[in-house]
């Protein structure tokens, strides 16, 4: 089988690029902690509500740990408890989400907070709220006749 | 410069490295196309918290 | 010597009629399948509202069953059976009705969801992620899809194992190995959502079981999902490596490297799933990560494609004595619909494909996932690359098959059709990429989300998405017009199935192309080796199983 010397030139050149792309998301995720959300705690779905921290949705400080703040969300068809927080500016976040019926998106629409929740676990992302504005969370899988209409906001003040 | 191929290969091999500069040029452009999204949505990913 | 006699090879009118059976099916999904999205546009545009309490998810979901999973594998299957035809031989009377049976049981599994569809019992779009739990007769009826894929699939099989049968030592003929590979993926990767429909959703629907284990679920969906999007590409790439060199004068640039790309594609496609589940919880990020890189195999045989298409082209335009670095680009036949037509397809996959990187790019997926981005990335790749390829096909070889001619008006306005698709998907999928990035959602009516700055600014980019979607349902209707006049009213004649010859006619393709024990050994390898580990892991800390919802 002969490949033509200019192939051979597109191919290595090609395929460099996407060892490069894979090395850069590689490094990215696993030695600088940009892993995508992949949370393996589980949860029974109909238990949502008396399970810790499920039972207070909305914005706790924490003492001693690596985030400042744990933001607790509950998502059912066709809302998020809470509906409004505020965060204040500059607060390393650890968002905690989970759904009580089907499966729905969990978007903070413009930033990398964007993961899927699945009866019977627990998603999570940790980052830092370091620009200011209000951001609204969307529902992005369909999970029925109101899925349109699942919204929550969340304020990053000064 | 095609010396070392031309041994394995004989025939077609002198016009053949002339006669795709077109091809290697549009794959190249191409791959910059590729390059040049790509990184711009990485861009994106890095600048949003 | 040989390719005069080539020209004159027909399709045998027995199996031409089982090929037009399935694009009558085909373009009937597209007539009311790009009608729905017509709807949906004009929907999310805000100026628009549907009539008669018909539900925007609804029509959603008949616009994804019908073009995603009707149009295309009924496409699909009618071409390849149609290749396997031409190149190998004539079907015999046992494959052809194999071919039949399949036909009539997607048929049939198609009204059955389709009736569903209808009486909103199935509105969980045609992912039908659980626990949203449809119709039984839903599920039975993709049931009955993809069996009856499985049959159709059959009977070109039996045809190439008989040319094998009959030409020992000789490598098989282009186009019918290239159509038996995509057969042979396909079976493999439906076996997934088989699995899913027959163990866990069927049960679930009838009552039979109380809850469904839902990660286990999408898994076994994805583990298809994937491989799908490369069930419809390779008719397209097809086309692209043995039907295009003949139409322009040209040869195909490498017969081998044809044949070596398209083992790629069945190594590489289908343990790549997890990249449609990066952001989900439950499944370990280095067996994502893992998928990941597998994923980028699988660019490699497209990268090749690209040079060898370029190549075909320019080797065509210096024999034709143009000059200069791109001169050859000057001299394709601009004029031949059946050129033009999948030329813009595959000028459509540049973007595609790079979006299509983006996509599978590991954390990068949380800027674009679920984001209308997504859509419009397979806007570009199914619903232009794909979609337009297969209507340039279907602009020789529905007349070819009928035994008319593909008139010079009708070139024309396969000619306009390819230019409104091209200029509608523009607006409509450029716009579906920026709302995007800005965050909007896919699959979701309109909405401003309680007068959210954010939602508002997505607004602009949803009209143009109504702009796009009204020009791309001009070109639907232009496509309907041609076809109907290519199967019925166009002049008798004889149209030639075109079917390209390699440069180097020398150069026989190494017969291992053709040892399927080999390399569907090695795809089993990579597909246990990328799931067993974390499926068993996603079976053991399985958490509670989720009831049934419905909630449309």
């Amino acid at each position: 089988m002969h490949m033509h010397k200019f192939e051979k030139i597109w191919l290595i050149f090609g395929i460099s690029c996407l060892v490069i792309f894979l090395t850069v998301v590689g490094v990215s995720a696993f030695y600088m902690g940009n892993k995508p959300p992949s949370c393996l705690t589980t949860i029974d779905p109909e238990k949502v509500d008396q399970t810790k921290p499920f039972d207070k949705p909305g914005l706790h400080k924490v003492e001693g740990k690596e985030w400042d703040y744990e933001l607790v969300y509950v998502a059912s068809a066709f809302s998020y408890q809470p509906a409004q927080v505020e965060v204040p500016l500059g607060a390393k976040v650890k968002v905690m989400a989970t759904t009580k019926d089907v499966i729905h998106g969990f978007e903070v629409a413009g930033t990398n907070i964007n993961m899927m929740l699945e009866p019977g676990y627990i998603s999570e992302y940790t980052t830092t709220f370091d620009k200011a504005g209000e951001y609204l969370i969307v529902c992005n899988e369909y999970c029925g006749t109101g899925h349109h209409l699942m919204f929550s906001k969340i304020e990053v003040v000064k | 410069m095609a010396k070392a191929e031309l041994k394995a290969k004989q025939h077609t091999q002198v016009e053949d490295s002339s006669s795709l500069k077109g091809t290697l040029a549009s794959v190249f452009l191409l791959g910059l196309f590729i390059i040049v999204s790509w990184v711009s949505v990485y861009y994106l990913f890095v600048d949003r918290f | 010597m040989i390719s005069s006699a080539a020209a004159k090879v027909k399709v045998d009118p027995r199996d031409a009629k089982l090929s037009m059976a399935h694009f009558f099916v085909a373009f009937g999904a597209l007539a009311i399948g790009g009608l729905m999205g017509l709807l949906q546009t004009l929907v999310r545009s805000g100026k628009f509202e549907l009539p008669w309490g018909i539900g925007y998810y609804q029509i959603l979901t008949a616009h994804g069953v019908l073009m995603g999973l009707v149009l295309t594998t009924f496409f699909i299957m009618g071409f390849q059976y149609a290749a396997v035809s031409r190149t190998a031989g004539t079907h015999s009377p046992a494959a052809r009705r194999t071919g039949w049976i399949g036909f009539w049981l997607m048929t049939l599994g198609t009204l059955m969801a389709g009736v569903m569809i209808l009486l909103n019992e199935a509105s969980v779009l045609y992912t039908f992620y659980a626990p949203l739990q449809a119709h039984w007769i839903f599920y039975l009826g993709l049931t009955f899809v993809v069996v009856g894929s499985w049959v159709d699939g059959a009977a070109q099989i039996m045809t190439y194992a008989k040319w094998r049968k009959n030409n020992p030592g000789q490598p098989s003929p282009l186009l019918s190995f290239m159509a038996v590979i995509n057969t042979v993926m396909w079976i493999v990767a439906t076996l997934g959502v088989a699995a899913t429909v027959l163990f866990q959703l069927l049960p679930w629907s009838l009552g039979l079981v109380d809850t469904v284990d839902v990660l286990v679920s999408r898994t076994l969906f994805w583990y298809f999902g994937h491989p799908l999007v490369y069930f419809w590409l390779l008719p397209a790439y097809m086309c692209w490596y043995a039907v295009i060199p003949k139409i322009i004068g040209g040869k195909i640039f490498s017969d081998s490297l044809a044949r070596l790309s398209f083992i790629l594609f069945l190594l590489f496609s289908i343990p790549v799933g997890f990249h449609h589940q990066l952001t989900e919880p439950g499944i370990d990020p280095a067996w994502k990560f893992l998928q990941v890189i597998l994923t980028f195999m699988v660019i490699i045989p497209s990268l090749m494609t690209a040079f060898s298409l370029f190549a075909t082209f320019e080797r065509y335009g210096r024999s034709k004595g143009a000059t200069g670095l791109f001169g050859w680009l000057r001299v394709l036949p601009w004029g031949d619909a059946r050129f033009i037509v999948p030329f813009i397809g595959m000028a459509s996959f540049i973007p595609a494909g790079a979006g299509g990187i983006i996509n599978a790019s590991n954390q990068m997926d949380q800027v674009v996932h679920n984001t209308i981005w997504v859509t419009g990335h397979f806007h570009l790749t199914a619903a232009t690359s794909v979609v337009l390829t297969f209507f340039g096909i279907s602009y020789w070889l529905v007349p070819h098959l009928t035994g008319r001619k593909l008139t010079k008006a009708m070139n024309k306005l396969g000619i306009i059709q390819a230019w409104v698709w091209f200029i509608g998907m523009a607006f409509m999928s450029g716009a579906m990429h920026f709302q995007g990035l800005l965050g909007g959602p896919r699959r979701s009516a309109f909405s401003t989300y309680g007068d959210s700055q954010q939602a508002l600014d997505w607004i602009p980019y949803q009209i143009a998405q109504a702009v796009g979607g009204t020009i791309l349902f001009i070109g639907i209707i232009l496509v309907l017009v041609i076809f109907i006049n290519l199967a019925f009213f166009a002049p008798k004649g004889e149209e030639e199935f075109p079917v390209g010859e390699a440069e180097n006619l020398q150069e026989k393709a190494p017969m291992v192309f053709e040892n399927w024990k080999l390399w569907l050994g090695i795809a089993a390898a990579l597909i246990l080796f990328a799931y067993t580990i974390p499926f068993i892991d996603i079976i053991q800390n399985a958490p509670p199983g989720s009831k049934g919802f419905k909630t449309w």
